[in-house]
């Protein structure tokens, strides 16, 4: 009996910049369904990670499976293709454009022009912005931003929807709130949460795995994560024993 | 208003401009005048063909004027071959839209940075400007056509009726197609815009990443535009060498750099903009040429700098601003090509 392969994993991913490697042999898996939290210091290679998995950096070496089939050096769009929805650190939206026809446009290419219509009215709704449609995405706030690009990222309906620094900029209530609508998104989509708060780890409280020095420090769950010397160390800035 | 319903409008109001001006001038001007409106209708859609690439899809093409000369070369070339410059059009439009793909298609697909972009594009068109300067002698000739060098090809034989090779179209004849071509193409741009193909191309150039990591493959998009708009250049040249003649001037740095002036003044990501600042800069350097001891560039230069530094956007988006906060009651979207909020 074999195990249906899980949604997307990585095995033994390095990534090197010169004589700096920035993440080492991380095999991580994610299963369908599943809501992963990432997290770790600054400079602990996250956001590498995070970039080799949206096909933003080609890997040194190691291998990205989706669903067990080798995508390792997929340019960003054919990643996006598979069915994974990506949301970057800093929002990236089209600022000329109404907010309604980024969104449409993430529909559009998989569905007819009226189906796009009702997936974005329904994506605006679902993240609380249908106010903002006909705003140029360039005149939001930034907590705004982050919505809209959400609700981006969800229109077309992503198998996997990977999200860099959601909460980034936020303060602790809008931290609160986002990361009740990220367990909310994850009741129709597997989610891949990179982040470094801590309270954003705990109002999550789902499998997380922990990064350090470009490597995979410990995985486990929330609670016994928070409660680890080791994380605490590593977050405190001693050196991890 | 919907887009499609600003497009409609906007190409309404072109037609009722184009069929007016098939209407009056031929009658109204004398023949020099008349070549000279032809030309201007073809450097407008030099212009629109820039303002195509550059406002719709992002790129900043230096080198518009290659496709522009490759076209107009072409047309010679074939139509002194054929016999018939009905079927050379054909012909110049595929050299110029094939040049355009492979060009393109090794800056998109290698991914060259928008600067390099810029000054590859500057140096193709100058490579092909110091080609064709070099090509005087007997033995630069494709089949019965010679090439000319510096003096280019003054038998560049005039457009005919399809089929009629001896029923050369006159110069009021040539005007009105001239017309219509700059219209179809304004139409064609303006309608491209409209279809997911074209959304997809403003998008990219709001924001490259956004759009491919929604799954859109940026490069074949740029590479659409880019193409479209290299098409657009060589109908330019198609035109001109029916008013002028062919000759290495089309792909010179004066003429390369006019038409990306045109569209700064014009104002980038307008259509209309772009091509009526073709028209008027065209007259205004015409007009500057005939007061002795001034050379027109000077004029242009000083046009450039007054826009660069006083209308930043171009002339149309900053004359659409202030249309919309002159209104009692300012709507968030005006009838502007591209949707813009007022100052708030």
């Amino acid at each position: 009996m074999t195990a249906p392969p899980p949604l997307l994993a990585t095995e033994e991913l390095t990534m090197r910049f010169g004589g700096v490697v920035a993440v080492d042999r991380v095999s991580v898996s994610i299963a369908e369904g599943e809501l992963r939290c990432l997290i770790g210091p600054n400079g602990a290679g996250k956001s590498t990670f995070f970039r080799c998995l949206t096909g933003q950096y080609r890997p040194t070496s190691g291998r990205v499976l989706w669903r067990g089939r080798d995508v390792t050096g997929f340019d960003p769009f054919r990643m996006a293709r598979l069915g994974i929805g990506i949301k970057t650190q800093v929002p990236a939206l089209f600022d000329g454009l109404p907010v309604v026809e980024g969104v449409r446009l993430a529909a559009r290419r998989l569905h007819g022009e009226r189906e796009s219509r009702r997936l974005a009215d329904a994506a605006l709704d679902r993240l609380g912005i249908a106010h903002l449609a006909d705003r140029p995405a360039g005149l939001l706030a930034h907590g705004q931003r982050q919505l809209a690009e959400l609700a981006t990222v969800v229109a077309p309906g992503p198998d996997l929807v990977i999200l860099d620094e959601p909460t980034a900029g936020m303060g602790a209530e809008e931290t609160a709130r986002t990361a009740g609508l990220i367990r909310e998104l994850n009741r129709d989509h597997a989610v891949v949460v990179v982040e470094h708060d801590m309270q954003f780890i705990r109002a999550i409280a789902r499998t997380v795995t922990v990064f350090h020095q470009g490597r995979v420090l410990v995985q486990d769950s929330a609670d016994r994560v928070l409660t680890d010397p080791r994380v605490r160390d590593v977050y405190l800035g001693r050196a991890a024993a | 208003m919907t887009a499609a319903g600003r497009a409609a409008l906007h190409i309404g109001a072109a037609a009722a401009l184009a069929a007016a001006a098939v209407t009056v001038l031929p009658g109204a001007l004398e023949l020099f005048a008349l070549i000279n409106a032809t030309v201007w209708a073809a450097m407008a859609l030099l212009a629109l063909s820039l303002a195509f690439a550059w406002g719709a899809g992002g790129i900043l093409c230096f080198g518009q004027t290659a496709f522009f000369g490759l076209g107009g070369y072409a047309y010679a070339v074939a139509g002194i071959n054929f016999g018939d410059g009905a079927l050379a059009v054909p012909v110049a439009l595929a050299v110029a839209t094939l040049a355009a793909a492979a060009l393109g298609w090794l800056m998109f697909y290698g991914r060259v940075g928008d600067v390099y972009m810029g000054v590859i594009t500057l140096t193709v068109t100058l490579i092909l400007f110091k080609f064709a300067n070099s090509t005087a002698g007997e033995q630069w000739r494709i089949g019965a056509a010679p090439l000319g060098g510096f003096n280019g090809i003054p038998q560049t034989p005039p457009l005919n009726w399809p089929g009629e090779p001896d029923n050369a179209l006159t110069p009021e004849q040539v005007f009105v197609f001239a017309v219509l071509c700059l219209f179809g193409c304004y139409a064609a741009v303006k309608l491209v815009l409209l279809t997911r193909f074209g959304r997809v191309a403003v998008a990219i150039k709001e924001n490259e990443l956004r759009a491919e990591l929604l799954g859109y493959d940026v490069r074949a998009h740029r590479l659409g535009v880019f193409t479209i708009g290299g098409a657009m250049a060589g109908l330019a040249g198609v035109l001109f060498a029916n008013c002028v003649f062919v000759s290495p001037t089309m792909f010179s740095l004066a003429y390369a750099g006019q038409v990306v002036i045109w569209v700064l003044v014009g104002g980038v990501g307008t259509f209309a903009g772009p091509m009526a600042a073709c028209v008027a800069l065209q007259a205004l350097t015409a007009w500057a040429g005939t007061v002795p001891g001034f050379d027109p560039n000077l004029l242009l230069g000083g046009v450039l700098l007054l826009a660069v530094v006083a209308v930043p956007r171009g002339l149309l988006p900053t004359a659409q601003s202030l249309l919309v906060r002159l209104r009692p009651r300012p709507r968030r979207r005006g009838a502007e090509e591209r949707p813009m909020a007022p100052a708030e």
